[in-house]
């Protein structure tokens, strides 16, 4: 058993004009993006973002595939022609004009492989895939360090207006913008099952994955505070839409790798947190609950563990969602389909307890990270039931609301007060010198798991252990090459050749350092690369 | 909103609301505690925007996602 698995955050941020509440956050979002261009190129064109995930070579694995003589999207249209399989980069034609640059389509990949780019009004970076809950806050953290070198770039250019970026997910006035978070998952699950088993946890992990937000209600109508800033915009169980009606449960499903093994999970309930023990609780629980159901799916049943899953269905979850967020006391009620009524402590209590079941069932040892993530995770709900309090170090809406009650007593404030409103925005800041969590982190009020020197090396440097390694180091050592890259796939415009040349990385778990490592290092340029892996 | 706004509200136009302070009982241990978020909170007082009201209205977003 392991919380190992392939995942990765997105996080758009909350994005002013100080001083300007009518500035176009569209452009002040690609100011945030293109810093990062310039920063990075100076050499040519700007990478592009390879839109063209519709990939007919659907039997690929990994990137070695054989050198195709012509689009692919050809191939699917053409039934005469069969999909080709075996080594080497893909041939593309290149654009016989130049492509017109939307600065509201602003993208760059960074030589850390993550993206970054506009996405609804929001700069948003989309970390690079990881294999497990520590290096997803690694790279997580680093998203927040990219965001605050546009925010100290665009401050010493005169010629470009100032902004504040923030961490968050809600503004107060009715707008909702996402954390998403995505997990690659077997797809031998079915996804009704894969569904139903997940969203009672989803409802309840709020109890320790929450942000904390001043405000009930879209808008902030009612004054009060909540464990969790989306819980009041999920409308819906189960959805295809992110941007209305949000459901609990996106069914959005674009793998970005093997269709025929993995589905892409993509989690749409969950806070932007800046705790960092919050976010890889966040990750590492649910990286075992989707363990639980895979491991329970393939020898059906698993000990019983997956009956005592399947009897936590709850009555409503939608309104359950609500209820949970709303009740800081942790003792509300929520009516299960067979009846019973549990808090959300139980619930999670119940699932980390089948995990714990399905383990021993199992004889697995498990790893490291997994023994640190089960004991986090059970003390943490032991001492939320006993002593919340003593979680404001690890739990990002108590240490938020511990502030924040400090301030209500000292200077008698009611909840509808705009300083505790204004808190709780200035909270998530990502300028070290106006954030409050930052505060928090100096005066030593929350605990940390990675070090500063390790988030500075994943700025710049992509994991070594997933396909993010071969295009962060490609964008690194290759970048005036390259035209466009995305999750699976970086085009190279190598000068002299006929066509563009397309490599395909169908696989999360290869490119990996221990697979194109020593490759890299013996190709000098990109035409040395590409020829090493038709080769 | 007014068209004066400051480009950067500085914290010296801050105004001290505090009232007199008249501490309700508490249990040692949650002296305590008080204490350690009263530290807290004098470290973050002087970086609270100074017109919280006027921040708060301007932080306006557009949805996403």
């Amino acid at each position: 058993m392991t919380v190992r698995r392939v995942m990765g955050i997105e996080t758009e941020y909350g994005i002013l004009q100080p001083g300007r509440p009518l500035a176009n956050p569209m452009l002040l979002s690609s100011h945030v993006v293109a810093v990062h261009a310039a920063a990075r190129e100076g050499t040519r064109a700007k990478a592009r973002w390879d839109y063209d995930d519709e990939d007919p070579l659907h039997d690929a694995r990994g990137f070695h595939l054989q050198r195709a003589s012509a689009h692919p999207s050809l191939l699917t249209d053409d039934p005469e022609k069969p999909a080709p399989s075996g080594d080497g980069p893909q041939a593309l034609p290149r654009a016989t004009t130049e492509e017109y640059e939307d600065p509201g389509a602003a993208n760059v990949i960074l030589t850390n492989g993550a993206r970054l780019y506009v996405d609804h009004a929001h700069p948003e970076y989309s970390s690079p895939e990881v294999t497990n809950p520590l290096d997803a806050v690694r790279w997580d953290r680093a998203g927040e360090r990219v965001m605050l070198a546009s925010v100290r770039a665009l401050a010493s250019t005169a010629a470009l207006p100032d902004v504040a970026l923030y961490k968050n997910n809600v503004d107060g006035k009715g707008a909702t913008y996402g954390m998403h978070e995505n997990y690659l998952v077997d797809r031998a699950v079915p996804f009704h099952d894969l569904a139903a088993r997940l969203i009672p946890f989803f409802v309840t992990r709020q109890v320790f994955t929450g942000a904390g937000r001043v405000g009930l209600g879209q808008r902030g109508e009612e004054p009060g505070f909540q464990l969790s800033q989306r819980a009041d915009y999920m409308e819906a169980e189960i959805g295809l839409e992110t941007t209305l009606r949000r459901p609990i449960i996106n069914t959005r499903d674009e793998p970005h790798a093997d269709p025929d093994r993995w589905r892409r999970l993509h989690v749409i309930i969950g806070d932007a947190t800046m705790l960092e023990v919050a976010t890889y609780l966040r990750l590492g629980t649910t990286s075992l609950v989707l363990w639980l159901i895979e491991r329970a799916v393939a020898e059906s049943g698993s000990g019983g563990a997956l009956a005592t899953i399947d009897r936590l269905t709850l009555r409503d979850p939608v309104q359950a969602v609500h209820v949970v967020s709303h009740d800081v006391t942790l003792t509300a009620r929520l009516e299960l389909a067979d009846g019973r009524r549990l808090t959300a402590l139980e619930v999670q209590r119940e699932y980390l307890d089948a995990v714990l079941a399905t383990l021993e069932h199992s004889g697995d040892e498990p790893d490291e990270q997994t023994t640190d993530v089960l004991a986090r995770w059970g003390s943490v709900l032991d001492r939320l039931g006993s002593d919340p309090a003593s979680c404001a170090r690890e739990v990002e809406w108590l240490a938020k609301l511990r502030l924040l009650e400090g301030m209500r007593r000292r200077d008698r404030l009611a909840w509808d007060h705009p300083r505790l409103a204004a808190m709780d925005l200035q909270w998530s800041d990502v300028r070290p010198e106006r954030g409050l969590y930052h505060r928090l982190v100096q005066a030593g009020a929350v605990e940390l798991l990675v070090s500063a020197d390790d988030v500075a090396d994943a700025v710049v440097h992509p994991p070594r252990d997933t396909r993010a390694y071969f295009r962060g180091e490609a964008v690194a050592r290759y970048g005036g090459e390259i035209s466009a890259a995305s999750w699976d796939s970086v085009v190279f415009d190598v000068p002299g050749a006929a066509t563009l040349q397309r490599v395909p990385m169908r696989d999360p778990l290869r490119g990996t350092h221990a697979h194109v490592g020593d490759l890299l290092d013996r190709s000098p340029d990109a035409t040395a690369l590409l020829d090493a892996l038709g080769a | 909103m007014a068209g004066q706004e400051h480009v950067r509200p500085r914290r010296e136009d801050a105004e001290p609301d505090d009232g007199p302070e008249t501490p309700a009982p508490v249990a040692p241990a949650a002296q305590a505690r008080d204490a350690e978020v009263d530290a807290l909170l004098d470290e973050i007082d002087d970086v609270l925007e100074s017109n919280a009201e006027q921040f708060v209205r301007g932080f306006v977003q557009k949805g996403g996602q």
